[in-house]
Parts: structure tokens; C-alpha cells; sequence
């Protein structure tokens, strides 16, 4: 269902490794069944022709991986984004995370990726591949003798739900067409809880972050924790912590892990998408960017490279933390 | 074979948590499983597998160790070890049943781990054998009956009944307090259940992975085998693979000051972590595909050499199905050691 | 038989320039203000890190509030003007948690307001008070 091809995709990666454009490619490899795709680094056509893959289970977003393949490999790389990785990309500029010469991006349209999760709650378990045909997923399972035909539609992941741009901030050459910034419902969620009474959303919370295992998913695969080292990885830190010893330490992992990226993140849900318990991480996120937002004016972090975030700005007039509950006429 | 009808499986639950506490895995609203106590009305999950394995039982997460109190130059040594009760973990898969074996390599040969051992020693297992398989499971690979799982107790579920074996003394102690609830099943129930079953395992996509390119002594073939590159270039070097997997033991242990003394606890590392096995002189794998090889040698060579051809994985698929970029054991496999898994 | 009044543990980060004087302005003047109050002083109200404030319910504070010169008077120039949008975006969020939000607060105080530091305090104290323990952000092995 998605409108640019794999076959594109190669022609395009093929060429400019032949032209010695770039020197390999970032991109999807194959896996077991259809939805397992792996990031993988392509250095010849040879192995693009035989594991690339492109499709509705392409959500990877690349951009992280830049900081560390800018430095390691040589050459330029070829990368492809999707809309919302060019948010990262541009994030990461903005913090001189990655050399811009090092890279050569081609942006690609994206029409939501899928969430193998609601796959399995339709089609079951036992998956063995997966087909695009049009609109349409076909699910091969071992328990079923024909495949179960899903609309794609109905298994789109939140992030791609609550899509936030289909437009391209960044890249060297467009493949496709350019798409627009999005009316989404992404903090209806958030607004939802707000509108909770304070124990509702302690009770919320503390089911949630409860179930943290501590692997440090969402921080390896955030865009914006790029630290080199992390505070809670740091044994001279004070606070390095291997595992969510109580309640306490989950909270401080995942409220601190969120403040550290409130005005940086771009909203591009990696956060949850790799959550091994399904925890709404991106819940904690969105609160950050609605706040801002109201506090401080609409601010997209990465729209554009080198804009100053809002934690790190300020103005005479801001409202007092005090004032916070007190425009909701919630101090009363 | 006893029998138990499936609706009087609640009676059941109730009474076998009448003598012992009750663990069982039960579905989260979103759509996972995890093991927790049964209560009166809690309903048994049908998922194949919780996202993290019940090792947590006997080897938990977090474990306070002792604690320390200071008194001007007296420090007191706290013993936090209480003698645990009897308790029961209900519904464990074949997979999981093995991991308990693996782990027992680990901690119960001397020098004996006495927190682990209490709580193995208190722990009933009632297994019960799969029925519908994922195309994530690989456990015939080590050599695992899905279909004839281990345990105290072996459970069967019929479309109208459980059926129940003993394996152990305190399996049959566990049914001989059930008796009010079993009566005799025929064996023919249990065996057309598990023929059936037997016809998907032979489907299953990873059915042909082998293990015949690893085990002990392949250390110098394939330590330095070219395709570790590839396969850890994009790993991100979280611990989810290592903390959902039923048979990683890699522990950590650390002190934490609570301002009014001291708790030496333990918690599960991850060898994917960069400050693993951190000693004095800094860390000894310096790079994530050094750590990324680790667990997989670690796994299928080094384990398998120090405790007589066991592999340390048991093709349960919890890491297939969870780890973020979807890099796992059985890729690791097929590139590995030329294994292609034809 | 004595009955033991609950009595909240405050920490406040005073900033060394105008809060932390300004609480040595209210002990020269003995005006009153609780005891359970820990200062720590800070170079400026914008080195309080939102883990310092986390620690502090760890360790068992009931309450946190962080002083520093008024908007305008940083000593650093703009320190407390980050402070402000900080802690805003910080408590916002506590508050999204469900930790009460009386437990922690911004207040500027200047070196002349040694009234204002105790004044504020004594609020500050009795607000907390209101609440009783911190118990959604406490490490209960951090209890004695």
C-alpha cells in the first residue's frame, strides 16, 4: 500500500552506488516473515538486489544511526527518509550531531507504516508472510488455509494514525511527491488525560511504567538521546540504575529520559514503536511539545535547521511555573 | 492421566491456591500476556507466551541481597534470605519449563546461589503443552517437545478439558490435593491432541534451523567469522533481547545508600550494555559487535562447551518478536558458520 | 503522652546570590519560619537539575521548592529566566503524573526580602503540610 516501490527504491540506490555517488546504502533487510525487517548496511547492488526490502513494515527511522555510520564508514552514505525521519534528521544537524557532506538523502513518501501488533489481533497468530496488494495486507498464517485479507488502513500504527506531516524538511532529492503538514488529533490523547482527576492519572501511569523492564529500548533508539554517554549508564552519575528496582526508579527513569528531550523531540514515536511492554511512551513526549506549545508558541522541533529550542530560549514575559495550573483555572 | 473439566477450572485454581499462591499468566489490556497471582475470577491467558519468561520467579529482576547498617565504627549485617512458602506457576510452555534446567546449570552447581535454590525449591511447575504455535517458535531446534513439556506436573488442554500428569513427587503431591476435582482421563484425549499439534509444529517456518555449525569447541571457527560485521552493524545495544529471553543470567550487583544504611542487591545486566562486566582497567568489549557476538557465543558455543553440549537458548521467540529492529538468534544462525538453515 | 504533629521535610534550592541571603536576612531578623526547611545553596536557581529535584523526594522531601532572584536580576544575567521555563515544562509534567502539585514550587525571592523568605516558607510548609507524606514519589527503601 505504499505508493513508492521497492523496485524504485533499488533502481535509485543501485544507480548511485554505481555512479560512486555514495558508498553504500542504509536501508530495510528481509527477514523471516514479511514484517521482521531489519536496518541493514548495503555495500554492493549484489546484496541490495538480494535483501533490501520496502513495505508497510519499513518504520526504522534512520536517522539515529547517522551519528554513528557518519563517523564509522567511509564515503557518503545513501539514506532514505520518510517524513517524519526528516524531522530527526534536521534535529540532529541542528545539534551537529552528524556531517551533512557525509550523507546523501532521498526522501520518500509514506502512507503510514503498519503495526504488526494489530495485524496479529486480526489475522492471528502463526504469521508466515505478508503481501501488499493495493489497499489491501494478505496474511499467510499457519492456522488459516487462505490468506486473511487486511485493510491496511485498519492496522496503521498510532504514530502513522496521528501522522503529523507527510512533508519532507530535508533531503537531496525527492522521490515522489511532496506532501503537506497535518491537522492530527496526536495530543487528544494527552488531553484526554489531563482532563483526569490526579489519581486517575497516577493509577494511569503507574499500571503503565510499571511494566518497564528497563532495557533501555526507547532511549537506544531515540533520535534526540544521542549522549555519547547516558546519565542513567554513568556509574559516576549517581543515578546510573541497570534495572526498575521500585516505582520510584521507574518514574525517574522515564520523566527524566522525557525532560531530556522536551523541545528536541520530534514526535516520531520510536519511543513506543520499540517498547517491548507497550508502554505509551509517547504520551510523556506529547505532554512536553503540548506544553510548550501553549506556553511558549507552536514550535515543531527539527522544521527547519538551527532553530533555538524552547528550553534553551526564553523571554522577559513567560508565565511563572505557578501560573501553569492557574490559566486552566485549575488552582482554584 | 487425571482429568479436569474446563468449567471447573476456576475450583481448581481456588483450591490449589488454597495450600500455595497461584501464578498464572494473565492478558494485559494491551493485547500481551505476563505472569501474574491468581485471585478469585482471574481468567488463564490463551497467549502462547508472556512478554517476559517466568524465570523472574526464582530469578528476579531486582533481589535484595543483605543490608548493611553503620553505627559509629560498627557496621551490622542485615540477612535478608526468609525462608519462602510453597508456591505454584501454572501454564509454563515447554520452552520455559527447559530454561529452568539451564538456569539450575548456572546457580544450583557449587558454588550453590542459596537465593536462587530457595525459591526453585519452593516452586511448583504445572506445565502444559502448546497448541498453537508461532511462527516465532524454534524450540525443536533444541531438541524440545512443545507438545510434551517437562515440569511437575504436565497439563494438556482439550477443546472441554484439562488433562493433568505428574512427573514428580511434588507434582503428585500438588494433584493428590486436587483430587476432589480430578477423575480418571483416557490417554487417547491427550494423544490426538497432540498429533494434532504435531502437524503445525511441522509447518513452522524455522522448523529446519539446526545447530550443527555450533556447540563446544567452535570458538576459534567462529569467533572471527566476517558476517559478525553485518549482523551487528545496526544493533542498538538495548537490553530488550537479553531481558525478555528465559535463559540470560547475567546478573549485576550493587549497593545503593539509602542515607540510613546500605542495600546490596542484584539486578539482571545485559551483555549488550557498554558498561557490562566494567572492571578496574575499564571494559573489555569495547565495541557493539564484541558485545553483540558475546551473547550469541555465549549461547551457542561457550555455554554448550562448560555444561556438556547444552545450548543456552531454547527457541521460545521472545526476542524475535521484541527486539526493535527485528536482529535475532535464528538470523544470527543462518549467517553464521555457514549454516543456512536448508 | 506526647502526640507527634506531622511536620513536612522541605528542601529549598536558594540561589547564592539573592534567595540563600535572602534566608540569612530572615535569621538576622528572627522572623520565624519551619525548621524542617533544608536549604541547599545553588550558584544559581538554573543549576537545579530536574533529578535534583526527583533525588530530593527520594531521599524523603515532601516537598520541593527552588528561590532564586527575581526575573530581570540574575546575577548571571538570564540563569533563572531558563529556571522559569524549566521548571514550568517540569511541573506540567509531575502534575501529569499525578504527583500533587502543591509539593513543588518557584518562588524569587531577592536579598532584601528576608520577610518574603519566611513568609513564603511558612506557606510553602503549610501547603505540604495539607498533603501528609510524599507517597508517590517516595523509594520506600530510602525509609528509616
Amino acid at each position: 500500500m505504499q505508493k513508492i516501490t521497492r523496485e524504485q527504491l533499488l533502481e535509485k540506490a543501485c544507480a548511485l552506488l554505481a555512479s560512486g555517488e555514495v558508498s553504500c546504502v542504509l536501508g530495510w533487510g528481509a527477514g523471516e516473515f514479511g514484517y521482521d525487517v531489519t536496518p541493514t548496511v548495503f555495500k554492493t547492488a549484489e546484496e541490495l538486489k538480494e535483501g533490501f526490502v520496502f513495505g508497510d513494515f519499513c518504520g526504522v527511522n534512520f536517522s539515529k544511526y547517522l551519528v554513528s555510520k557518519t563517523q564509522k564508514l567511509e564515503g557518503k552514505i545513501l539514506v532514505f527518509l520518510k517524513p517524519c525521519d526528516t524531522y530527526s534528521f534536521n534535529q540532529l544537524l541542528t545539534e551537529h550531531r552528524f556531517d551533512r557532506e557525509k550523507v546523501y538523502a532521498v526522501g520518500i513518501p509514506c502512507e503510514g507504516m503498519a503495526d504488526i501488533a494489530k495485524v496479529k489481533a486480526i489475522a492471528g497468530e502463526g504469521i508466515v508472510s505478508i503481501e501488499a496488494k493495493g489497499e489491501k495486507l494478505l496474511v499467510t498464517t499457519l492456522y488459516e488455509d487462505a490468506p486473511v485479507e487486511i485493510d491496511a488502513k485498519d492496522v496503521l500504527a498510532e504514530r502513522c494514525v496521528n501522522c503529523k506531516s507527510k512533508k519532507h524538511v530535508a533531503y537531496d532529492e525527492l522521490l515522489g511527491e511532496e506532501g503537506d503538514v497535518l491537522d492530527s488529533a496526536r495530543f487528544d490523547e494527552v488531553a484526554r488525560l489531563e482532563a483526569m482527576t490526579p489519581d486517575e492519572r497516577f493509577a494511569f501511569w503507574q499500571n503503565e511504567l510499571s511494566k518497564c523492564i528497563r532495557c533501555n529500548a526507547c532511549r537506544d533508539a531515540c533520535p534526540a538521546c544521542t549522549c555519547e554517554k547516558c546519565v542513567f549508564d554513568n556509574p559516576n552519575s549517581g543515578v546510573e540504575n541497570k534495572s526498575p528496582a521500585n516505582s520510584f526508579e521507574e518514574k525517574m527513569f522515564h520523566i527524566i529520559r522525557a525532560f531530556h528531550v522536551a523541545g528536541r523531540c520530534t514526535d516520531c514515536g520510536e519511543c513506543s514503536r520499540v517498547c517491548p511492554q507497550n508502554i505509551p511512551l509517547h504520551l510523556l513526549n506529547r505532554k512536553f511539545i503540548k506544553d510548550i506549545n501553549e506556553f511558549y508558541g507552536e514550535y515543531q522541533a527539527g522544521a527547519e535547521v538551527g532553530a533555538r529550542a524552547p528550553l534553551v530560549n526564553y523571554t522577559t514575559e513567560d508565565l511563572e511555573p505557578g501560573e501553569v495550573f492557574d490559566r486552566r483555572g485549575e488552582n482554584a | 492421566m487425571l482429568k479436569c473439566s474446563l468449567d471447573k477450572l476456576q475450583a481448581l485454581f481456588a483450591k490449589i491456591a488454597e495450600n500455595a499462591k497461584l501464578y498464572l499468566p494473565i492478558d494485559n489490556s494491551d493485547g500481551t500476556a505476563s505472569y501474574g497471582e491468581w485471585s478469585e475470577g482471574t481468567a488463564w491467558s490463551n497467549a502462547l507466551n508472556t512478554t517476559k519468561s517466568p524465570k523472574d520467579f526464582f530469578f528476579p529482576q531486582t533481589e535484595d541481597l543483605m543490608k548493611f547498617k553503620t553505627e559509629g565504627k560498627n557496621i551490622e549485617v542485615i540477612d535478608v534470605r526468609r525462608e519462602c512458602e510453597d508456591f505454584v506457576i501454572f501454564g509454563v510452555r515447554a520452552c520455559d519449563v527447559k530454561s529452568f534446567d539451564i538456569l539450575d546449570r548456572v546457580f544450583l552447581t557449587e558454588p550453590r546461589d542459596s537465593y536462587y535454590a530457595m525459591k526453585r525449591a519452593h516452586g511448583i511447575i504445572v506445565s502444559v503443552a502448546c497448541q498453537k504455535p508461532a511462527e516465532t517458535c524454534f524450540c525443536g531446534t533444541f531438541g524440545i517437545d512443545a507438545t510434551e513439556p517437562a515440569g511437575d506436573v504436565t497439563a494438556w488442554k482439550s477443546e472441554d478439558a484439562l488433562y493433568l500428569r505428574a512427573n514428580t513427587e511434588k507434582g503428585s503431591a500438588l494433584l493428590d490435593k486436587l483430587a476432589d476435582l480430578l477423575e480418571e482421563g483416557s490417554d487417547e484425549a491427550v494423544t490426538a491432541q497432540k498429533e494434532k499439534t504435531k502437524k503445525i509444529l511441522d509447518k513452522l517456518p524455522l522448523k529446519e534451523l539446526t545447530t550443527d555449525a555450533f556447540g563446544g569447541g567452535k570458538t576459534k571457527e567462529l569467533f572471527d567469522d566476517p558476517a559478525w560485521d553485518a549482523l551487528s552493524a545496526t544493533c542498538l545495544g538495548c537490553g530488550t533481547c537479553t531481558f525478555v529471553c528465559p535463559t540470560c543470567q547475567c546478573y549485576d550487583i550493587k549497593d545503593f545508600n539509602t542515607g540510613n544504611g546500605v542495600v546490596r542487591y542484584r539486578c539482571w545486566d545485559s551483555c549488550m550494555y557498554s558498561e557490562f562486566t566494567r572492571m578496574a582497567h575499564g571494559n573489555n568489549r569495547l565495541t557493539q559487535k564484541e558485545r553483540f557476538r558475546q551473547r550469541f557465543m555465549h549461547k551457542l558455543v561457550y555455554f554448550p562447551e562448560n555444561n556438556d553440549g547444552m545450548f543456552s537458548c531454547v527457541g521460545c521467540g521472545r526476542c524475535l518478536a521484541k527486539c526493535p529492529i527485528s536482529m535475532n538468534i535464528v538470523k544470527v544462525m543462518k549467517k553464521i558458520g555457514g549454516n543456512k538453515g536448508e | 503522652m506526647q502526640v507527634n504533629e506531622y511536620k513536612p521535610l522541605i528542601v529549598a534550592f536558594c540561589c547564592n546570590w539573592c534567595s540563600y541571603a535572602g534566608a540569612d536576612l530572615a535569621g538576622n531578623n528572627r522572623l520565624a519560619y519551619p525548621a524542617d526547611v533544608k536549604i541547599i545553596r545553588v550558584p544559581c536557581s538554573c543549576r537545579v537539575n530536574p533529578m535534583f529535584i526527583l533525588r530530593a523526594f527520594q531521599r524523603g522531601a515532601d516537598g520541593v521548592i527552588i528561590c532564586g532572584c527575581h526575573p530581570g536580576d540574575c546575577h548571571y544575567t538570564s540563569g533563572n529566566y531558563y529556571t522559569r521555563r524549566r521548571m514550568a515544562a517540569l511541573f506540567s509534567m509531575l502534575d501529569f503524573l499525578g504527583i500533587e502539585r502543591a509539593r513543588t514550587r518557584v518562588e524569587w525571592v531577592s536579598a532584601a526580602e528576608g520577610a518574603k523568605f519566611a513568609a513564603t516558607m511558612n506557606d510553602f510548609a503549610e501547603k505540604v503540610a495539607a498533603l501528609g507524606e510524599n507517597k508517590r514519589l517516595e523509594d520506600l527503601r530510602c525509609k528509616k
